[in-house]
């Protein structure tokens, strides 16, 4: 990454080191290098080019006097660079918008220091803090009860307890009972997952803030095994596993939303704005409903036993309809027929 | 990388620091080593190396020591360059720590630790390995090509011109935009502004842009109306509207659990194996998309456009 540095990088990283060892006084050369994340060898030329600076009118003079004898930097004269040069409206916005997201993330106990830091970032920022009005990022806010479960789960967090979730699985369509090892709360891509040592599944596992119906905190420490090892979140919460299942969907204009929305490994475009997506997932289930939910908007057309299930799906599902026309208990029976015949006297 | 080109700059920033007259370019010249003899190289070197500096945010001033001075001067305002004095109680540090980990990785990390860097310079350390943040882990999701162009537009307030493809269209369409701010929700990027083709306030989806964006317009020429919250334009075009209908469906005992969470009753069917909900909906089709997922378990009775609805998409999984 280094190798790339650019002149105007390196000079704003020699214009922030000097303030940096003068605000410390003293300060070794390895912890600095470790700061500015560079090879001591890389900071020993960055000193070296600073000491070496010089003006030539209207009197030569050197305005920069420093040293790194045994390991330790000192400046003794700077002018005027004493101090860091102001944030800049890309790294004002930076800081303020990741900010006040996290002022959204539910169950945050550290509010007040959030709200603090925000102001002092804006009044240090100035003008540069302006823009970031104009860039945000929002979390899901989650309704009433999930905004309590967030704050037990922080408190559970702290207190190293296990929790028992009573956790909706919508591709299921189940209500599962578990005993978790709360590990961290994670904020990824606009919504909040407790991410804990499932008992039940011997596995680490992700668990949607707002898919959780009930959470007890138990008494009993989390005890975490070993190798329960955190999700990278840099890679992306979804990763596929060898034995997941292709499938393979073809998506009509109106259905492009779906390969959006769920991880796909591959998505080529087809004539009329349509698309074929192929996703992998250990579980089918929620891509029976899935289809259910988009009918003629996309098409399962792999493996073929998944078609065959939803098609059986979908033919169940209108039987209960004609089973309902044909009991002819309510009302609504009656508007339904009559709906039909509509229809069929059109053609 | 050229050790020349930044032993200049630094020269340069140093030099305008430490003068509190404005500078002409020759004197400039003459100060700080580096530049070369001929004129028009110079000038050239010059030009850039200003726009360099600006680039950084270093408040480069142009101006005049004497009303009938010929040429214009330059400084930098000691007061315009520094960061104020800041200092940060130790709870604040450690959710500087937690903000800077929001862009690993996402549009504006560089900017981010640049940020960090600078706070450092000035005394601040962001408790990154700070004990009690270590259980929240905050991210912002996968960057988005669209995202650096305008973000660009809406800091230089440029308009633009992109290909974009609307939901539910087959081909993209050409659309102009005076873009007024960026917003990231549900962990992806929109940008809300003047759409000039339409005549009217839009929401983007970057997602949805196909192919580059790129100015139309001069840096300033875009005005963001008074008052305007980008963040509730985007909420506003997002959100489903409020549930003010009722709708009673059939249940399977049992099944439907999603139904069921947000059912105002429930109560048994007189078939066995049922049960009957009523529950609140906002809109026919995002519902019967919702009721088609739990497929055999969910009848709809009433209203009759939503059972409608529910069959249109059943009978589409056959056709």
């Amino acid at each position: 990454m280094t190798a790339s540095v650019t002149s105007t990088e390196r000079l704003q990283r020699l214009l922030a080191l000097v303030p940096y060892v003068i605000s410390r006084n003293v300060v070794g050369l390895a912890e600095t290098a470790a700061a500015f994340g560079i090879s001591e060898r890389q900071l020993v030329d960055d000193l070296n080019l600073l000491w070496c600076v010089e003006l030539r009118a209207p009197d030569p003079y050197c305005p920069i006097d420093l040293s790194y004898e045994g390991g330790e930097i000192v400046v003794s004269q700077a002018e005027s660079m004493g101090r860091p040069l102001r944030l800049a409206v890309d790294e004002a916005s930076a800081l303020l918008v990741a900010l006040r997201m996290l002022a959204e993330v539910p169950g945050l106990e550290d509010r007040s220091a959030l709200s603090r830091l925000i102001a002092k970032l804006e009044t240090a920022a100035g003008e540069a803090a302006s823009v970031s009005a104009q860039v945000a990022v929002q979390v899901d806010t989650p309704e009433g009860a999930a905004e309590g479960i967030a704050a037990q789960i922080r408190a559970a967090l702290s207190a190293g307890r296990r929790v028992h979730l009573s956790y909706y699985v919508p591709g299921r369509d189940e209500a599962t009972e578990r005993d978790v090892d709360p590990m961290r709360l994670l904020v990824v891509e606009g919504r909040t997952y407790l991410e804990g040592w499932c008992r039940r599944a011997d596995g680490v596992r992700l668990f949607r803030l707002d898919r959780i119906l009930a959470l007890t905190v138990l008494g009993d420490a989390a005890s975490p095994p070993a190798e329960a090892t955190p999700v990278d979140v840099d890679q992306g919460l979804f990763r596929p596993s060898p034995d997941d299942v292709h499938v393979e969907l073809e998506l009509s204009a109106e259905g492009r939303w779906v390969a959006e929305y769920y991880p796909c490994e591959s998505v080529t475009d087809l004539p009329d704005g349509r698309l074929r997506a192929v996703l992998r997932t250990p579980d089918t289930g929620w891509i029976r409903r899935l289809a259910l939910r988009l009918g003629e908007e996309g098409r399962v057309v792999s493996p073929p036993a998944l078609v065959a299930e939803i098609r059986d799906a979908a033919t169940a599902a209108l039987a209960n309809y004609v089973a309902l026309s044909a009991g002819c208990v309510a009302l609504a029976c009656v508007n339904y027929f009559s709906a039909a015949g509509r229809v069929d006297s059109a053609f | 990388m050229s050790k020349r080109k930044t032993e200049r700059l630094l020269g340069l920033v140093v030099c305008l620091l430490s003068t509190r007259r404005y500078l002409t370019a020759d004197q400039i010249r003459e100060a700080v080593p580096g530049y070369p003899e001929q004129d028009d190289l110079f000038k050239r070197m010059f030009e850039r190396d200003k726009e360099d500096l600006r680039e950084l945010g270093v408040p480069l001033e142009t101006g005049f020591n004497h009303p009938f001075d010929d040429d214009p001067g330059y400084r930098i305002r000691q007061q315009a360059y520094e960061l104020p004095e800041l200092r940060l109680e130790a709870d604040e540090a450690a959710v500087l720590g937690l903000a800077t980990r929001v862009w690993q990785r996402a549009e504006l990390a560089g900017a981010a630790a640049g940020a960090l860097l600078k706070l450092r310079a000035a005394g601040i350390d962001a408790a990154d390995e700070h004990a009690a943040q270590r259980d929240i882990e905050p991210r912002l999701g996968r960057p988005e090509p669209a995202f650096g162009p305008l973000w660009e537009a809406v800091k230089d307030r440029r308009p633009v011109t992109f290909s974009y493809r609307a939901a539910g269209r087959s081909e993209p369409q050409q659309r102009e935009l005076e873009p007024w701010g960026v917003v990231n929700r549900h962990g992806r990027w929109y940008v809300a502004g003047w759409d000039r083709g339409r005549a009217a306030t839009r929401v983007f989806r970057l997602g949805r842009i196909a192919g580059d964006v790129k100015f139309c317009g001069p840096a300033g020429s875009v005005t963001v109306p008074e008052g305007t919250d980008v963040r509730e334009l985007v909420r506003d075009w997002d959100s489903a509207p409020p549930r003010e209908q009722t709708a009673v469906l059939r249940v399977r005992s049992g099944a439907g659990v999603g139904l069921r969470r947000h059912a105002t009753s429930v109560r048994p069917a007189d078939e066995g194996g049922w049960d009957l909900i009523t529950t609140t909906f906002g809109d026919v089709g995002s519902f019967a998309d919702y009721i088609a997922w739990f497929g055999p378990d969910a009848v709809v009775l009433d209203p009759p456009d939503l059972r409608e609805a529910v069959i249109a998409r059943l009978k589409g999984v056959l056709a």
